[in-house]
This record gives structure tokens, C-alpha cells and sequence, in this order.
């Protein structure tokens, strides 16, 4: 469904992705796995047009997407949850929904599609139907993320871009977020690709991934040929470790 | 019909490429930055793993070849360090030092993922009893199908090379449905089976999986029709992995070839061209997947040639023609890969010096026979004839323990060998496949 032949993509002077080439067949879990800074927020940028790369083609459903702005792409079906959950602190949570369902709203001209998407953002996250008519800046770091998921689900996408979901929040919570991402993959059938500092709960629910590194991809594989790579297990699985440091 | 990896398997030619390409990049970064010989030759040409941005780009690199793993001897072409390679196999070399060949766990895996891949094709299933007749030890021929085979759920009988009389009491009492072996040694057993009178139907063979040495059609019949069973070919070479490169389907209509874990190119051996679409040349192999040891375009040696069309079957993958040729003098006596300059090797330490030989091969009823002939010199007439036999006796041994095969040798008198412009040629291939 979306296929990504080498892209570069520069801030300035600094070049963050070099060549890099990627696929998503349709109703995968696809991770990407890097240290900070190698590239992994910028693919997203590039994908969703945030950052759209200086070279190299992007197709989406076979349509050449890298030339498009951002609200072109997120017509198309591709939607994607910022790093740090960026909700609207000073709107209710439900508006804060209802933005995310801005342009199907504008394209449909209809409410009853949005109001059956929130039904379904409620069903998913059942603690945001409680929170409807608070701000969300009053909400907890994992509800804000519960929200931010919700926002992008909101324009019922395709494809999925979700950046860091699991960032700064209890464990118990990581898993409720995890467990919604499974059900947003298996049961809604949207694509998900999944960038994650916790490589090991990602690679666990992944079907393939690709390691990042300095803006490259060095490695494609399975979740589980992955989780056995060596380089993997020591770069951000945390095994081996002190062998390293006796290096 | 089964197919053991549908989604690699049958992908559409389009979906293959995209996956070809984010593999071959990635592999080009791990080697650049884990491989000095790869970093010394990319840099050396000035190129740089961004200049890779689609599958023809791949001819930009230079060749891998036998002399360069022989150089980079013997860990040097690992791209992994040594605490994570769980095997290490090895393969002749053109010299008395072979080529070593290591693994990780899941390059373990993937191979056998790929050997799975041909014995699925074959017919193989969990309900089969696979005799393994090839030798296990530093050849990856064995192991390569006994993994594919466990892979599988099959039972697996690992009985080795050699002692026929007992393979053939296994076979009958166990049962077994598949056999493993050479070609050349299928047409022993079936001789074998003949000589003792039993009805080859009564055995519960059905398929034969032959490989490790090159075959013709009229052979496919005869052990078909001998041995009362279906038989495969199937491709590889230990430098990119084993068995499990390429394998026939039921259509037997060429080995398709794992394009999704290997890029196979066909050059020509003199010019090193890419040859067009179609054409008979020499196998150039890159792998997708490897971890431990990854060749950027190793030339296999082996001529071939590739179709892509598509297969009666359903896989999309292009499949090469059976190999029956090499590009260079290498030999394949009784499946095992043997240089004349190896010998050649052997000899002259045994004689201390240079003398004038042929190396004579021939097919003594099914199996390869390699005859050292060696001509008297005035150095080794002037031995006593007991001396002449030790001297043969050591030539044989050098060259068992280098090559790991056994020869015959024999003296000649001076002059006797036949010269053309003065030069005898080293090798005189009697045998016709």
C-alpha cells in the first residue's frame, strides 16, 4: 500500500534520511527502530509531508504522494500521532476530536459520520467518553495520548503514523496503549507504522520492522528475526550490554 | 500443489523489487560499515552506498570471487563478530587453504526457511521420512536439508555418506520416502538394489532430491524410473549459504531461484558484462538476507541461464536452467568441489618440486573417478620401486586430506603423456553428462 524508494530529507544543511526505502503492505504492523536522532521522527515527518524529502518518490495506493500537502495526504488516508500527543490544551476533549475529524467533515458535508467515529474513539478509549467536556490540558500524560490516537483515528485513515506512543508513561498504561493499537491493526484493519522507543514491546507486536541508523536503514527483517539480531539486542534491547562498555 | 513461503514466494514482480531494493541498500550499509574488504573496495572505486538507488545500480560494484575470500582468510569476510556466528562452515578454496563460511542463529534460520522452500516444492511433508546421504561435517550439503527438512516436521534419517548395503537396509525398513543424496550415488543405490535383487516399487520412496553436482535429463529417467520415484534438482553454493539458493518445482521445468533472499545476475565470464535477459552465462549472486556472511556479487563460477516467465506452479520467482557447466577448471567429483590447482598443490610438495601430470576423470559405472597420472622424471625413476609406491601412497594421502577426496595414481613413462605444443593439459574430463 505505501511504498518509499529513496528518500533524503534535509533540515538546512543536515542531511536526516539518506536513501531510504520502504514498503507497507496493507493490514501490517510495520516498527521502525533507531537510536535518537537517527532519522526515525523525521520518516514520519517526510510521509505525513511535514518535512517533505528533497528527493526520492513516496506512493501511496500507487499514487505519488511526496508532492502533496499535508492535508492532500491526510485526505488520502494518512494520518499521524505527533511525538509528545500535541492535543489542543485549551479545548474540551471532544473538540479536540471533532478537529481531527475537520476535513471527512468538510468533504461529507455530514455530522453522522463523525459522530459515529467518536462513538467509536469512545468505545476504544472508554475513559475519554467520561472526560468528554474537559480541557484537554487537564487530562493525564496517558489519556493525552489515548486522545491524540483518538484525533487521528477521528479521520478514519488507512495508514497510521504513530510516533513514540509509550513515551513518558506507566507501564500499565503503555499496555492499554498497545493493546488499542493491536485492535486499531486487527479489528478496524488500519496500517500501522510504528516508531517506539521501546523496541522490544514494538517488535512484539509487529509484523516486520527496519532498523535506523545515522538516517540509513541497515537492517530489514521480521519481528522475530529482529528481536534475535544481535546488533538489535544490543543497540535497544538492552542485552550484552557490558560487554560493550568493556570495549 | 504446496508452497512452504507463499507471500515470497508469489509476490508480484513490482513487490519483489521494492523488497530487493530496501534489502540490497540495507546490506550495502552493514557491509560498508562491518566488512573492511567491502569499506576498502567501495571506497577504492569511490562509491558510496547512497549511489545504490535502484536494483541496476547493484552493477556499479565490483565482484566478490574465490580469490578475495582467500585473502580475507580466515575471518576476514565476516560481518559480524565471532561470538555471535553459532557456525562455521567451509568450502575448497583454489589453494590448500579453504574458504570459511560462518552463520548466525538466524541466518540458521533463514536457511532453513530456504531449504524448506525446494523439499515443499518437491513434495516433501511432515509425514516424510528423509534418508540424508550426503556427508555432514565442514560441507553445508547435509545440514542445509536436514535443517529444510526439520523445518518441515519431517522425520530425518542423518545417516552420512557411504556404506550402500546398510543405506538400503535403512531405506527398506524404515521406510524412508525421500532421499537426499548426489545423483551419481542414486544411480549406486539403484544398482545396488538391482545387484540384490529387490523390486525397487516395494521400497516406499517418492521423492528424490539430488543436488551438489550437475545432472542431465536422461539421468532424471533413469533414477525415476529405477528407483521408482520423483527427482529434483536443486542449487547452491556454500559461499552465499548451501542448499536452498534455487530448487525445482513439480513442473521441473528449471530451479526457481529465492530472488527475495538472493539477486542473481548472468555475465559473461570473459568480459564481466551483464548479459541481456535470457542469455547463457556465469551466476552472479548477492545476498538479501545474510548476516554472518554477506557477498556482494560472488561470481559462483556455475553457467546458466534465466527465464522469467511465469510458472505453471504459481511462484513468480524466475527460475535458472540445471547447471551442467563452469566457467573455470574447478571439478565436482562425487559432489565434492575440487580445483586441479589443489592438486597440483599436493603433488609438487610431494615431489619436491615441478613434474609433468595429468589429472584423468572419468565415470566408473554411476561414480567419478580422479586418476593423478603421474610421468617418471629422472628425480623419481632413480627410486627403488618400493620407494615408487610410497611415493604414490603420499601423493594420494596430500591429496585426501587437502581436497577430502580419495584418487588413484599412477606412474607413467617419460614423454608418454600427450603434448600439444609441448603442453599436456592438465585435466582430461572423460566422463559425459
Amino acid at each position: 500500500m505505501l511504498k518509499i524508494k529513496n528518500i533524503n530529507t534535509f533540515y538546512g544543511q543536515a542531511q536526516a534520511l539518506k536513501n531510504v526505502s520502504l514498503h507497507l503492505t496493507e493490514g501490517e504492523i510495520v516498527t521502525l527502530i533507531g537510536a535518537n536522532g537517527a532519522g526515525k521522527t523525521t520518516l514520519l515527518n517526510s510521509l505525513s509531508g511535514v518535512v517533505p524529502p528533497r528527493s526520492g518518490e513516496i506512493f501511496f495506493n500507487n499514487i505519488r504522494i511526496n508532492n502533496l500537502a499535508v492535508h492532500q495526504i491526510v485526505r488520502m488516508g494518512i494520518s499521524q500521532v505527533p511525538e509528545g500527543r500535541q492535543v489542543f490544551k485549551p479545548i474540551s476533549v471532544e473538540d479536540n476530536l471533532e478537529l481531527g475529524a475537520y476535513l471527512k467533515h468538510k468533504m461529507l458535508g455530514g455530522g453522522d459520520e463523525v459522530k459515529r467515529n467518536k462513538e467509536m474513539v469512545y468505545d476504544l478509549f472508554p475513559i475519554l467518553r467520561e472526560r468528554r467536556k474537559q480541557l484537554a490540558g487537564t487530562l493525564s500524560g496517558g489519556e493525552q495520548q489515548m486522545l491524540a490516537i483518538g484525533r487521528s483515528f477521528m479521520a478514519r485513515p488507512k495508514l497510521m503514523l504513530l510516533d513514540e506512543p509509550s513515551m513518558g508513561l506507566a507501564p500499565m498504561v503503555t499496555q492499554e496503549i498497545f493493546r488499542v493499537i493491536e485492535n486499531l491493526s486487527k479489528e478496524k484493519k488500519t496500517t500501522v507504522l510504528l516508531v517506539e522507543q521501546n523496541a522490544r514491546a514494538a517488535l512484539k507486536m509487529a509484523n516486520r520492522g527496519y532498523v535506523l541508523e545515522n538516517g540509513r536503514l541497515i537492517l530489514e527483517g521480521t519481528a522475530g528475526e529482529l528481536l534475535e539480531n544481535k546488533d538489535v539486542q544490543r543497540a535497544y534491547l538492552g542485552k550484552d550490554k557490558k560487554e560493550i562498555w568493556e570495549r | 500443489m504446496n508452497i512452504w513461503d507463499k507471500t515470497h514466494e508469489c509476490m508480484s514482480r513490482d513487490e519483489l523489487e521494492q523488497l530487493q531494493l530496501e534489502r540490497l541498500q540495507a546490506i550495502i550499509n552493514r557491509v560498508y560499515k562491518n566488512v573492511t574488504h567491502y569499506r576498502k573496495i567501495f571506497n577504492d572505486s569511490g562509491i558510496i552506498s547512497e549511489d545504490i538507488r535502484s536494483l541496476s545500480d547493484l552493477t556499479r560494484l565490483p565482484f566478490t570471487t574465490k580469490e578475495d575470500l582467500r585473502v580475507n582468510y580466515p575471518y576476514g569476510m565476516f560481518a559480524v563478530p565471532l561470538r555471535e556466528v553459532v557456525r562455521i562452515h567451509s568450502s575448497s578454496g583454489t589453494t590448500s587453504k579453504p574458504i570459511v563460511m560462518g552463520y548466525t542463529k538466524n541466518d540458521i534460520k533463514i536457511w532453513s526457511n530456504l531449504a524448506a522452500r525446494f523439499m515443499t516444492a518437491a513434495g516433501v511433508t511432515h509425514d516424510d521420512v528423509v534418508q540424508i546421504t550426503f556427508r555432514y561435517g565442514l560441507f553445508t550439503g547435509a545440514f542445509g536439508v536436514h535443517y529444510g527438512a526439520e523445518a518441515i516436521g519431517a522425520s530425518v534419517i542423518p545417516m552420512g555418506t557411504g556404506n550402500t548395503d546398510k543405506q538400503i537396509m535403512i531405506m527398506q525398513d524404515y521406510k524412508t520416502t525421500v532421499l537426499v543424496s548426489t545423483c551419481s550415488y542414486a544411480i549406486a543405490l539403484a544398482d545396488r538394489i538391482e545387484q540384490l535383487g529387490i523390486d525397487p516399487k516395494s521400497l516406499s520412496l517418492k521423492v528424490g532430491l539430488f543436488g551438489g553436482e550437475p545432472w542431465s535429463e536422461k539421468m532424471r529417467d533413469e533414477i525415476e524410473s529405477r528407483l521408482s520415484l520423483s527427482a529434483t534438482d536443486n542449487y547452491g553454493i556454500s559461499e552465499v549459504i548451501g542448499p536452498g539458493v534455487a530448487g525445482e518445482c513439480s513442473c521441473k521445468k528449471g530451479l526457481h531461484i529465492y530472488e527475495d533472499a538472493f539477486i542473481p545476475e548472468i555475465i559473461d565470464p570473459e568480459t564481466e558484462k551483464v548479459l541481456p535477459e535470457g542469455s547463457e552465462g556465469e551466476l552472479v549472486l548477492t545476498t538479501l538476507t545474510r548476516e554472518a556472511f554477506p557477498m556482494i556479487r560472488y561470481r559462483t563460477g556455475d553457467i546458466t541461464r534465466i527465464d522469467y516467465a511465469p510458472c505453471e506452479c504459481g511462484r513468480t520467482l524466475a527460475r535458472m536452467k540445471k547447471i551442467t557447466r563452469r566457467s573455470d577448471d574447478m571439478l565436482i567429483i562425487r559432489g565434492v568441489n575440487v580445483f586441479p590447482s589443489q592438486i597440483e598443490d599436493a603433488l609438487f610438495s610431494v615431489a619436491q618440486g615441478e613434474t609433468p601430470y595429468q589429472l584423468v576423470v572419468e565415470r566408473k559405472g554411476a561414480m567419478d573417478n580422479l586418476e593423478v597420472v603421474v610421468e617418471v622424471t629422472d628425480k623419481i625413476f632413480s627410486l627403488e620401486l618400493q620407494k615408487q609406491r610410497s611415493f604414490l601412497e603420499a601423493i594420494k594421502k596430500r591429496i585426501a586430506s587437502v581436497t577430502g577426496i580419495h584418487v588413484d595414481a599412477r606412474l607413467v613413462e617419460s614423454k608418454s603423456l600427450l603434448r600439444q605444443n609441448g603442453k599436456i593439459s592438465r585435466v582430461l574430463d572423460k566422463r559425459q553428462i
